[in-house]
């Protein structure tokens, strides 16, 4: 554990900036939108003032943003980058890409409502539309964790059985732009943390000449694509290896799924992200009301910690589960896993839709959830 | 030593393209490709746009490439050698790559890649002023996924999507001027090429390199396919888009224009026109209009790069 400990006022961007310069990264190209725009800010002020030694390059999109990180990662450079929203959307196309061909990008993303209508605040649209790409997907519940789960992100992402995209979620402004006291591990400790960078065939190596990036037809597309799926496997056990060297280091133990009041609960809620905190103080209500109820928090989206869920659920008869993102026409893409998950379990397995353009979700709205008296959208006001 | 002796030489033994690759008999593209990359003699790292030339050299798990090569999508190969320089510079300051023995970054790409899709990171790649070449193998249609327009096909051409039909005589726009855009950009090298004057592209490729910044080539190269036209007239047809002065070589250095060939008499469009199936229907008589345009507008383009580049003669007299 570490012995000096100081905990600051700063919002989770500031916090993940922090993480940033603490981790020196050799480029971060950045493109600015509302809420991401303090991370890069602030990271380009550490910049300016001599903090870290990156090279920033100001990409004239996201699309460019991306694009550029695949080349930096690939040719052998720690890259990280950041954005919310359209910009997330804009990159898309380049995640999957960046998944493909394996390449070990950080990203804090301020997760953000989709247009249209154009609307700055948090849901988690987003992180949804990478979903499938390949790229693991963190969400973090306030500013200590968006800053604990930034600097472990270069660890999982650059695991050698693992090298994909690690997209590390904040609430945009309820965790980006609300400051809280958070504790930094000391620079030298972040340092030692995550180690050199190191991928296993830099492109700027020209002793080798390789060819990246390359067309694959039906015969090979399958194979190459199903690596993803079999390093996302490994990166479940990356990631609890990775979280248990950080709690020894910070005291604070961020596994992809946090069980809170679990044990006997006979009710359980599924969310992800800042609308866990407030769970969690309905539960302790709920449970000083002698209630059985309990919080599945799912902290990395991708991989989904599916057995994780299946055993902390084994002993419920309800579960409801949260999704901040909408599937008009379908079933909530957290509410459907689940509800598989869980097919064949005792446990009746229920979805929400909450939240969306940044709606907060009240702790009245959660207790309603708890006691299946919610309807499907929650908080959404009547159409009369 | 000679300029072939040089290309010889900058190959080491091993082409940077290696045959076996699966482009076209008579197209321009590794023309263009053995010749920019055997004129520079610096290591070379390669990005490729989405396009003929990518899809042909590195159907996994082969490559043709002998150089390290990197290709990510369409629209951004721009974006990608940015990073990659960038990576580059980062490494090299603390210490992690020599320094002593510099990288060329080139990237290639087709006209899809560059007048259109590619445009935007092309543009932000250009301002930013990495150090890298970013050469347009220019022929004039998507050929790739099957002879669509871009924004370089021609006035009048057919293509698949600008068929020419009983209503129509091809594509009714004009193309857009790719060089002079670059130009805009204000960058310290941007020239104008065609693959059947190999000499002139490969000074100009030594020169880009040299320029220090970035440096734009858009290179005009053929499809026997998309122009339609016999693979072993590969360089007659290019000959004849400079003889005709429709695709005039010059270069643009620190915003000096400079033509670099001047063609010896005026050769009518026509006898362009004429070699090529996509403008077939041209010879129809409703169509005679379209050519006197076409022909109109290419003297008229001749005529104010001359005007340009005379003017910028004179001022470097005068000062
Ligand atoms: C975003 C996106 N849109 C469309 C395509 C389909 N596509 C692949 S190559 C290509 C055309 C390439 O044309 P050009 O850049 O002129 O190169 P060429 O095919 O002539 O080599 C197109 C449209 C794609 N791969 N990605």
């Amino acid at each position: 554990m570490a012995s000096v400990r100081t905990a600051r006022l700063l919002t989770g961007s500031e916090a993940v900036a922090n993480a940033m310069r603490q981790i020196d990264p050799d480029v971060v190209p950045i493109y600015p939108i509302t809420p991401q725009t303090p991370i890069i800010e602030r990271f380009t002020r550490f910049v300016a003032d001599g903090e870290t030694s990156t090279e920033i390059v100001n990409v004239e999109s996201e699309h460019s943003a991306m694009s550029a990180a695949v080349g930096s990662a690939l040719a052998g450079a720690r890259t990280m980058t950041a954005t919310s929203s359209q910009g997330l959307a804009l990159m898309v196309e380049v995640i999957y890409i960046a998944a493909g061909m394996r390449a070990p990008i950080v990203m804090a993303v301020g997760n953000r409502a989709l247009s249209a209508p154009i609307n700055i605040h948090g849901d988690h649209s987003d992180g949804y539309l990478a979903r499938d790409s390949g790229a693991i997907q963190l969400f973090a519940e306030n500013a200590q964790e968006a800053y604990d789960l930034m600097v472990m992100a270069p660890r999982i992402a650059e695991h050698p059985d693992v090298l994909l995209p690690v997209l590390v979620g904040q609430d945009g402004f309820t965790i980006t732009h609300s400051a809280e006291p958070v504790e930094l591990l000391p620079d030298e400790a972040v340092r030692a943390f995550v180690g050199e960078y190191r991928i296993p065939a830099p492109l700027l190596d020209l002793s080798a000449p390789r060819s990246q990036g390359m067309f694959a037809m039906p015969d090979y597309y399958f194979e190459l694509r199903h690596q993803i799926a079999a390093a996302m496997e490994r990166a479940r056990e990356v990631i609890e290896e990775v979280a248990a060297e950080y709690e020894e280091l910070s005291g604070r133990r961020l596994s992809a799924l946090e069980e809170y009041r679990l044990e006997d609960a006979e009710r359980a809620l599924v969310c992800m992200g800042s609308t866990a905190g407030t769970v969690k103080d309905v539960v302790d209500e709920l449970r000083a009301e002698g209630e059985r109820v309990g919080l599945l928090e799912v902290r990395s989206f991708r991989p989904l910690p599916i057995e994780r869920i299946r055993a902390a659920c084994s002993g419920c008869s309800e579960v409801a589960v949260l999704d901040r993102a909408d599937t008009p026409g379908g079933v909530g893409a957290l509410h459907a896993e689940c509800a598989a998950i869980l097919c064949g379990s005792r446990a009746r397995v229920r979805g929400h839709v909450y939240g969306l353009g940044g709606r907060d979700l009240s702790p009245a709205e959660i207790r309603a959830v708890f006691a299946g008296a919610a309807p499907r959208y929650v908080g959404l006001r009547s159409a009369s | 030593m000679s300029r072939l002796k040089t290309l010889v030489a900058n190959e080491r033994g091993t082409p940077p393209l290696a045959g076996g690759h699966a482009l076209c008999q008579g197209c321009g593209i590794p023309v263009v490709v053995r010749t920019v990359l055997d004129s520079i003699a610096t290591p070379k790292v390669v990005v490729g746009a989405t396009g003929c030339l990518e899809v042909a050299t590195t159907r996994f798990p082969g490559t043709a490439w002998n150089v390290p090569w990197m290709h990510v999508a369409f629209e951004n190969a721009a974006a990608v050698a940015s990073g990659i320089e960038a990576a580059y510079r980062a490494l090299a300051r603390r210490g992690a790559l020599p320094q002593d023995d510099p990288i060329t970054f080139v990237v290639f790409a087709g006209d899809g890649g560059t007048y259109d899709i590619g445009l935007q990171a092309l543009s932000g790649a250009l301002e930013r002023g990495h150090r890298f070449l970013f050469v347009c193998y220019d022929n004039q249609a998507y050929m790739n996924t099957g002879i669509q327009r871009s924004g370089a096909t021609p006035l009048g051409a057919s293509t698949t999507t600008t068929p020419a039909g009983l209503e129509s005589l091809g594509k009714m726009q004009r193309r857009k001027d790719m060089t002079a855009i670059a130009a805009a950009h204000r960058i310290p090298f941007v020239g104008q090429a065609a693959a059947s004057h190999w000499y002139d592209l490969s000074r100009k490729v030594e020169q880009a390199v040299a320029a220090g910044g970035p440096a734009f080539l858009n290179v005009l190269s053929d499809c026997p396919l998309g122009w339609g036209h016999e693979p072993k007239l590969f360089k007659s047809v290019l000959d004849l888009a400079v003889e005709t002065r429709l695709w005039p070589l010059y270069e643009v250095v620190d915003g000096s224009y400079r033509i670099t060939y001047l063609p010896k008499r005026r050769v009518p469009v026509t006898e362009w026109l004429a070699l090529q199936a996509r403008f077939t229907h041209l010879q129809r008589p409703d169509a005679e209009k379209i050519v006197a345009e076409i022909q109109r507008r290419v003297d008229e383009d001749w005529d104010r790069l001359l005007r340009r580049a005379s003017s910028d003669a004179a001022a470097t007299e005068v000062s």
